[in-house]
């Protein structure tokens, strides 16, 4: 099977026609490997939200096609896209998108029930991802009763249940304090070197700095893209500068 | 940065020659400031001469050894205690540039803020791929030697202040993209609104006034 989990191919999005429309995306080529870690930055109304529902399907594009592990997203049906995302792709919303009337391990099991897996095996997938993001004790609790912060680490297991190839997050650190973003971006460098691809939507430039790969956008195209360097020797001797 | 006052509160916990200096130097700093040997005896004679350090003899290898004086703790405590001086900005070579494009006719300033960030944001990378190493090696410490080293905590704390920084610049960065793209939205809307007041006044005139307001 080939590596690449992503793959935008010319992919345009416009939102309205005529006179009012909105190019949020034009043209936009990306291929994001197994193992990768791509941040995208860029100023607000770039097309950073537009290229992240885009590439979990949650969208689809007016022009070119989005590929997730070699398939072709255009040519699912609602329901194929839907057994699709939940399967191969996590998804960290910006506004968390939890159910108010599940715990944080219902939630997190929620995906994984829907997709067939027996409620006791998905109960101790969503405690192992509750343990990756650190609130392991406030299984049992509903959304009202957590903080921000909390909630949103419920996402982010959410979004990690199950080994999930493609990681999604837009904006995922924006509640939390600098010493708990680290811990988050620990947990999705973690995913990659457990050969997912993750993609992170930030406007925070220390945490695109966990990322191999920066992509910058604006206006709806990829203006630069910043790679850090790979061979570790090139470190060690670079730092003596 | 001060090396007369790092070479001092080196000389604190005991008597060093040169290279041993040099090199207790580095490893606290991750040889992110590497000194010269020549500096460092240059910066020791000194010393001397201000009667702060006292040569102590040989170490029997033909080393020089020297020794911290009372006026050297004195002047150690007074430097951890005060405040590093901030009156005077150090020289920054990005600030200075971005300032002369944005004045100068011809220079693409938006390209110039990019190319900028894309270097930046790979230091931090860079920056941060170390930062883990480091982490997880000063982690992987205690088992083996009882406890992470106090020269990998010095080590990750400047790692820390140059990823700082680097996100600082960034930060500035988009501030300055941001705030220049503000900047032609309301001189679009000023050209509008002078070309509308003239279309107004002079309708005749209107379509050369544009032109002649463009500027
Ligand atoms: N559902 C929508 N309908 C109309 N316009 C939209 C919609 N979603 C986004 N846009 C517009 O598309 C552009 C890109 O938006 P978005 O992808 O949310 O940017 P970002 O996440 O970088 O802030 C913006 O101009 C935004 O107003
Ligand atoms: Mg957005």
């Amino acid at each position: 099977m080939s590596s690449e989990v992503l793959q935008l191919d010319g992919v345009s999005r416009t939102y309205g026609a005529g006179a009012t429309a909105v190019a949020a995306l034009r043209n936009v080529n990306l291929t994001i490997h197994a193992g990768e870690f791509v941040a995208v930055m860029g100023p607000s109304g770039s097309g950073k939200s537009s290229l992240l529902t885009l590439a979990g399907g949650l969208d689809r594009a007016t022009g070119g096609e989005v590929f997730v592990e070699g398939t072709p997203l255009g040519g699912l049906s609602i329901n194929e896209l839907a057994r699709l995302r939940r399967r191969a792709v996590g998804y960290v919303f910006q506004d968390f998108n939890l159910v108010p009337t599940l715990t944080a391990a219902e939630n997190v099991a929620l995906p994984r029930e829907l997709d067939g897996i027996p409620a006791r095996k998905a109960r101790r997938q969503a405690n192992d991802a509750l343990r990756l993001v650190g609130i392991e004790d406030l299984a049992d609790r509903f959304m009202d009763q957590m903080s921000g912060g909390q909630q949103q680490r419920v996402a982010i297991a959410r979004a990690i249940v199950g080994n999930r190839r493609l990681i999604l997050a837009d904006e995922p650190t924006g509640a939390l304090d600098s010493a708990t973003g680290d811990g988050i971006l620990e947990v999705l460098r973690g995913r990659t070197e457990a050969g997912a691809a993750v993609v992170l939507v930030t406007h925070e430039a220390r945490h695109a700095g966990w990322a191999d790969r920066v992509v910058f956008l604006k206006d709806g195209r990829i203006v630069d893209e910043a790679a850090s360097q790979h061979d570790p020797s090139v470190l060690l001797t670079g730092r003596a500068h | 940065m001060s090396i007369r006052h790092s070479l001092l509160a080196l000389l604190q916990e005991g008597p060093r020659y040169g290279y041993q200096l040099r090199g207790e130097f580095e490893e606290r700093t991750g040889s992110t400031w590497p000194l010269n040997i020549g500096q460092v005896y240059t910066t020791l004679d000194r010393l001397e001469r201000d009667g702060l350090v006292e040569k102590e003899g040989d170490d029997g290898e033909g080393h020089v050894v020297y020794t911290i004086t009372d006026a050297g703790r004195t002047e150690v405590t007074d430097w951890f205690a005060q405040p590093v001086a901030a009156t005077n900005p150090p020289r920054n070579e990005l600030a200075i540039k971005l300032a002369l494009a944005l004045t100068l006719d011809g220079v693409d300033v938006a390209a110039v803020v990019q190319a900028q960030r894309t270097a930046s944001m790979r230091q931090l990378q860079d920056y941060t791929r170390q930062r883990r190493a480091a982490a997880t090696s000063a982690d992987a410490a205690p088992a083996a030697q009882g406890g992470p080293k106090a020269n990998d905590a010095a080590w990750l704390l400047v790692l820390d202040s140059l990823i700082f920084t680097a996100e600082a610049e960034v930060r500035w960065l988009d501030h300055c993209e941001g705030w220049m793209a503000q900047r032609a939205v309301r001189a679009g809307k000023q050209r509008t609104a002078v070309a509308e007041r003239q279309a107004a006044e002079h309708p005749a005139a209107a379509a050369a006034g544009t032109r002649a307001v463009s500027k």
